[in-house]
Formats: C-alpha cells, structure tokens, sequence
C-alpha cells in the first residue's frame, strides 16, 4: 500500500484522469515514451519470451514494501521488490522495476506499463472481477490504532461511536470504515498517504486509524504515544496484478509463487523485512495445502463485483454530496480572497513603505508557492498552534492563495480608473476612503469582474486540491469511484459534467453582470 | 452675519503665484483678485497656464511659490494638504472640469447627490429633490436617470456643473466650458451661466473662446507663458488689444 509521502500526483491524477476522457491522456503519460518502448519488447501473450519481468510498484509506499535504498537511490528495496525478484528468477527472467503511483496500478498494468503490479496491492472483489490476481502471497490484517492513553477506552470501532477515524483512500481499510459508518456511528476520514493519519491521531484530529498491520506497526515507530489493538478488524491479503489476457503468465507466476513458499524462500524474505509471524506461517501452509492438488489454481469467480447499475446508485448521490463540498469551499475561499484581495490592493495603494513591502512580499510568496505546499503547511505545519479543521484549513489555505492574485487584479484595476474621476470625487469634498469606496472601488471592480471570474473558475476546479486535507470534495469522489469500479471512464466522465454544470453558469453569470454594467439601464 | 467688509473682501485672492512641472515653469507670478457675483474669463492660447491656475485653485496641484486664499481657507506652497485638511475650501469652491469626468458607473441625478449625501450628510430623499432642481435649472432634468456615457457632449457638461453646485459653492471654475459645445449648447451654457450670476455666484472661467468671454465674460484676463499680459473689460480687451498675445488670441479665433 501506501504512500510514505504525500505528493502533487494524487491531485494530478484526477485531472489526468479527465483528459483520458478527452482521450489524450495516451500523449500525456509520463510513462508513454517507456511503455512505448517496452511493448515493442514484452508483448507477453505473443512471441518468444522476454528476458526481463517488468513489474510496477510505489517506491513511494516506503519500507518495507517499496523504497529507495538511501546509499544508492536507483536501486529498490523492501519486501515486495525480493518477492518480485524470486518470481522473475523462477521466470528466468531479469526483474525490471517500473515506479508507478500505488492507486494507479491496475491501470497503468492494464494499458501495459508493466507485466505485473505488486507493492501491497490488496486482494478486493472488484479488482479479482476486472484484473488477474496471482496467488496471495502475504496475509495481512486490518488493525485499529489509538492513543496510548485511550487503550481501554477504544478497543473497536464501536467504542468510536461518533468519533473520527482515518485511513488511506481507496483501499480495503476504507472500504471497511464506510461499511461500518452507518453500523457504528464513526465517520471515516480518508488520507492521500498513511503517514498524516498517525500524526492527526496523536495530534488529536482523529481518534483511531485503521490500516494494514504492516503500516500500523511501522507508524507505531515513527510517531510516539499511539497503541494497536491486537485483534484484527479483517484480514486481507497482498497479491499480484496483471492485466486481462495475461492467464498463462498468471498460472506460472502462481506456481513459482507456490514453490518459493514451499522451499521457505519467502518466508526468508518475510522474516528479513520483519515482517514474519505464526499468521504467515500458517497462512503459507493452508495455501501450499490447498493448491497442492489443483494444477491450475481456483480462482473466486468475478460475480461478487457489483454491477454498474448498483455501483452507480451508490456513487451519483456521493457525488452530488460531493459537489456540494466543492460548491461550498470554492464559495467560502472566494469570499474571503475577494475580501483580503481587496484589502491588499487597498493596502499597496495607500499604505506607507512598510505596508507596501509587507503586502507585497505576501503576494509573491503566495504566488510563488505551490497552493499545495500552502494547504499542507496551514493543516499539518500550523497544528502544534492551530488545530484548523480539515475543511477550514482548506477555505483558508485555498482562500488566503487566491487573495493573492484577487489583490492583483484589484490593484490593476484600481490603478486603471481615470485620474480625473478621483480629483472630481475630491473636489467634491469626499474623504479618501469615500472616494475610495464610492468611485474608485464601485469603478474598478466593473473592471475586476472577468478575470475575478476567470479565477472563480479556475478556484472550483483548485478546490479539488484539498482532498489532500481529507476532505472529500467531487474529485476525491470521483477517485474513490474509479478506485472501487476499476475504471475512470464513468467516473471521469460524471465528475467533470459536475465541473461543467458548475462552471458554465459562472460564465454565464458573469456575462450578464458585465453587460448590465455596461449597458444603458433602460 | 456677514458685515460690509466681509461682502467686500474677494471670494478668490490669489497672489505671486508660482507654478511648475519639474524643471518647467509653467505660472510664473500671476495675481488674481475676484469679487463676489463677479464673471471673469481667464483666456489664453492651450498651454499658456490657465489650467493650472485651476487645478492650483481646487488644490489638486501643488505650487512653488504664493499664495491663494479663498474666504478663510489659505492655500500655500508645498505638497498638496490632505483632503482632511481641505473641507472648508472643497465648501467654497467647484469646478467643471473640461473633460466632465462625471462619474463613469453612476446616473446623472447619483452624480449630483453623491456629494450631497457623503459629503454633507444631507438625507438621500431630500438630495435628490435638491439635485432634480438643480438639473432642472439646467435643463437636463429629463436625462436624470441617464448614464454618462449616454449623454451628450452639452447635457454631460450641465450635468458636471450641476454637480459642482451641489455643495452650493460661491465660487465656480470652468475649465474651457465651450470646447466641445456646438454654437446652440454654447449659447444655453451661456443662459446657464448667467443665470447662475444672477444669483451671487462669482464664476472663473478658463477659455480660449473669444465670442463667449465677449458675450459672457464681466471681466478679461489674458495670459501669455504662464503671466497675465492683459487684463480688463471685455471690451477693452477684445476691441482694442494692446499686447501681442492677446492680438494672437483674437487671429487664432477669427481666421
């Protein structure tokens, strides 16, 4: 699983996932120029056989799945990158590793970036229905975390009635919090990296997480005052995935997989990344059991995956939900950039020297940061002073950005009004701020109003930024949508009609302001 | 009340009046004195001064040298004071600017009762009264709900005058009133303008039209690079004119 770090992809990934939709994302992968090369070289169902196993996996999940190793940061390490390594020489062939984003690789193995993705990819019935699972080959469990101090007190999830409790997006973790929401009262938060969530627990945030075992006891280390609850919630399982067509390379991976049980090379591996216990053991040897006699492994039939219909019933009223927490964000951090964009403009206007350089240096540091750096530092670097909860650190962090460029456009915009308006105004015995507030301002805000349209636009399409905060606005649910259905085709498709019927109005809207302005009042 | 001298003092006194744009000297020692109810035209060829005798009037440009009183308020050398600093004089004095500028997003009647209401407090209801008999006067009541920009050149100009008179100022600058007027509107502005007299208002107004300062004018005051060359009745001055800048002013308007 996972993401040790949060990056700028998730958020990206979304927007990639529209373009798919207009049918570009082929031009725009970053991973075009290589897939193109290596499926020249693959082509795994036809043909001699390769030489090399390309397999794709997150260096991002960290140890002990996927790292890089920090004296060489070209070469992988981790569990994960040994077991693909003993499939590819039970293969004879060479492993090729293919760093690919950890919710994106049924897709990227499906368009054929790699043979197989393997970096804790969880065993779950819609990627059995839509993907090719190898055999599981690490039994994992689902483990609630809670404060050291609150050990006896929250013991499972129905202790957390009413409480919040995180885990990463689009996994079995989550799956299983949304399933017992409504069961035990607990409202799921769901994190782009399984790290933050540690950290809101001790800081009080959150009051449990939920996540793999594996995860739970490397956070336990690295975030101090936190306890895991030693019975599992669920049980899950780590595979291998390939995409459709690809059963023959399948079956021979499963039964390499099988042999390196048998022979305790796994277990080897397991036990060097400290991750071996009794429950592996006994897995490994229910497995080899139960596969013993069969050639051709059993696989559960797809049926279990909802259908399209279901899944859709599902998931349209979550969007419409959606799009009201990207409505209400985008509104909210509008007002307040127009708000302090005024008083910026206002303030490098007639503000002394010092006034000036301050609001100025505001400005370009505002507008020379990454929107994103900036959320992060106001919800996770300003906790130890402010616990902002996750939606107002966005409204701010969203707002107090766009007031950057808001407060440009009103300078020019102030600047641009007539001279001979302002000294008509003061011949008239109007105070500063009364031609300010009754000339200037009224004046350049007719002037303001399209390009603070253009940002309106371009803030409602941003707002999809703060689901790196745990909020889930329409992007985030539309990623949670193609994460469930395999697929961003629906999803893509119905997340930006969302984006569309939200935006065109404010166009429209603009338009009609500007030239009631304009024309003559009849 | 006011006592004989105070009828007598004049509205507008201004005194060795130096002004300049950097290194460029642009007034260079002008004296004006206006008594109260008193039309006087300050001519000229573009470029001579008149305008920013003006501007220096209203406070909007700062000057190097002189002095300027107008009734109590006494303007001196140096940076323009803060508007704070200037409500008794923005009481005594209005101006029409040659370009209007009225305000761009409002009606004519809101153009005319903004500064009756921020300014002097007076309640909207009732400004508006005061600002429809005021265009009335002007003859543009029946614009009053029209924009600026929906005016024409001569409304837009009644329409900045009315604005001007709605602190009810005793004092009246007009910088070059006639630029953009027709003979017909530069005859009504004429009726305007004298109407206006009629009622006690001393009127200086900036013009290179020989024909309206004739007909209009009480009083004549030539300039010439940034000094007062000339200076008496219209008849004086504009029959039989003794320095060569004012010959010129009259060649230049009967070609």
């Amino acid at each position: 699983m996972l993401r040790a770090r949060v990056t700028l992809r998730g958020s990206l990934l979304s927007l990639a996932a529209l373009a798919v939709v207009a049918g570009a994302v082929w031009l725009a992968s970053p991973a075009h120029a290589g897939a193109a090369g290596a499926d020249a070289q693959a082509a795994p169902a036809t043909g001699p056989a390769p030489a090399v196993l390309r397999w794709g996996g997150d260096p991002e999940g960290g140890a002990p799945y996927v790292e890089a190793d920090p004296d060489h940061p070209s070469v992988m390490r981790g569990f994960d990158v040994e077991v693909a390594a003993a499939i590819a020489a039970g293969l004879g062939r060479t492993p090729q590793f293919i760093p690919c984003e950890w919710d994106s690789i049924d897709q990227s193995v499906r368009r054929g970036d790699f043979d197989i993705g393997m970096s804790g990819v969880e065993d779950t019935p819609a990627r059995r229905a839509r993907m090719l699972e190898t055999v599981p080959y690490y039994e994992f469990t689902e483990v609630l975390t809670v404060r050291a101090a609150d050990r006896d007190r929250f013991r499972t999830l129905a202790d957390l009635r009413g409480r919040r409790v995180g885990t990463l997006g689009a996994t079995m973790a989550y799956a299983m919090l949304m399933r017992q929401a409504p069961i035990d009262g607990i409202t799921p938060v769901s994190y782009d990296d399984d790290v933050h969530p540690y950290q809101d627990l001790q800081s009080g945030r959150l009051d449990g997480v939920v996540l793999d075992n594996i995860i739970a006891a490397r956070s336990m280390r690295q975030v101090s005052g936190l306890y895991t609850q030693p019975q599992p919630l669920e049980v899950g399982h780590y595979v291998g995935v390939l995409a459709p067509g690809h059963e023959a390379l399948r079956d021979r991976i499963d039964r390499v997989l099988l042999a390196r049980m048998k022979d305790g090379t796994l277990e080897r591996i397991f036990r060097k990344w400290d991750v071996w216990n009794d429950r592996q053991a006994a897995f490994e040897a229910r497995l080899v059991r139960e596969r013993a006699s069969a050639a051709v492994p059993q696989r559960p039939a797809g049926a279990a995956q909802p259908g399209l219909l279901a899944s859709l019933r599902v998931f349209v009223p979550a969007l419409f939900q959606a799009a009201g927490v990207t409505i209400v964000i985008s509104c909210g951090s509008m007002a307040l950039a127009v708000l302090v964009g005024m008083l910026i403009a206002a303030g490098r206007i007639y503000g002394g020297r010092v006034v000036r350089a301050v609001l100025l240096g505001y400005v370009e540091l505002m507008r020379g940061t990454p929107v994103l750096l900036q959320l992060f530092v106001i919800y996770y670097g300003f906790a130890s002073f402010v616990r902002l909860p996750a939606f107002w650190a966005s409204l701010i962090g969203l707002g107090l950005n766009y007031a950057a460029y808001e407060s440009e456009i009103y300078r020019g915009a102030l600047e641009a009004v007539p001279k001979g308006q302002l000294e008509a105004a003061r011949t008239l015995g109007l105070s500063e701020v009364q031609v300010l507030r009754l000339v200037r301002g009224p004046q350049a805000f007719r002037l303001a109003l399209p390009p603070m349209t253009n940002d309106f636009v371009a803030l409602l399409k941003d707002s999809s930024l703060v689901s790196v905060l745990t909020v889930v606005e329409l992007t985030k649910q539309a990623q949670i949508f193609a994460a469930n259905s395999g697929s961003w085709l629906l999803p893509g498709l119905l997340c930006g009609a969302f984006y569309l019927v939200l935006s065109l109005p404010l166009a429209h809207l603009a338009r009609r302001l500007e030239l009631r302005w304009k024309a003559p009042t009849a | 009340m006011e006592g004989p001298d105070r009828m007598n003092a004049p509205v507008l006194d201004i005194r060795g009046l130096h002004l300049a744009f950097g290194a460029r000297e642009v007034v260079r020692g002008v004296d004006i004195r206006l008594a109260r109810g008193e039309c006087v035209a300050l001519m000229g060829l573009s470029g001579v001064g008149k305008t920013s005798v003006l501007r220096a009037t209203m406070a909007l440009e700062p000057f190097t040298r002189g002095s300027i009183a107008l009734g109590e308020v006494m303007l001196r050398p140096g940076p323009v004071p803060p508007e704070s600093r200037l409500r008794a004089l923005r009481r005594q004095v209005g101006m029409v600017f040659q370009r209007h500028h009225l305000f761009e997003h409002l009606t004519a009647l809101d153009n005319v009762t903004l500064a009756m209401v921020h300014a002097l407090g007076v309640p909207r209801a009732e400004a508006g009264q005061r600002a429809m008999a005021l265009l009335e006067t002007l003859a543009v009541a029946p614009r009053a709900r029209a924009l600026p920009r929906e005016l024409s050149g001569g409304e837009a100009q009644r329409v900045a005058i009315a604005r001007a008179l709605a602190l009810d100022p005793p004092l009246l600058l007009l910088d070059e009133p006639t630029a953009s007027l027709d003979p017909a509107r530069r005859k009504e502005l004429g009726a305007s303008l004298t109407a206006l007299g009629r009622t006690g208002r001393t009127l200086f107004i900036s013009t290179h039209d020989v024909e309206f300062a004739r007909q209009h004018a009480q009083r004549v005051i030539v300039m010439a690079e940034g000094q007062i060359v000339e200076e008496g009745s219209p008849a004086e001055v504009l029959e039989h004119p003794q320095h060569p800048a004012s010959r010129r002013l009259l060649d230049a308007s009967n070609p």
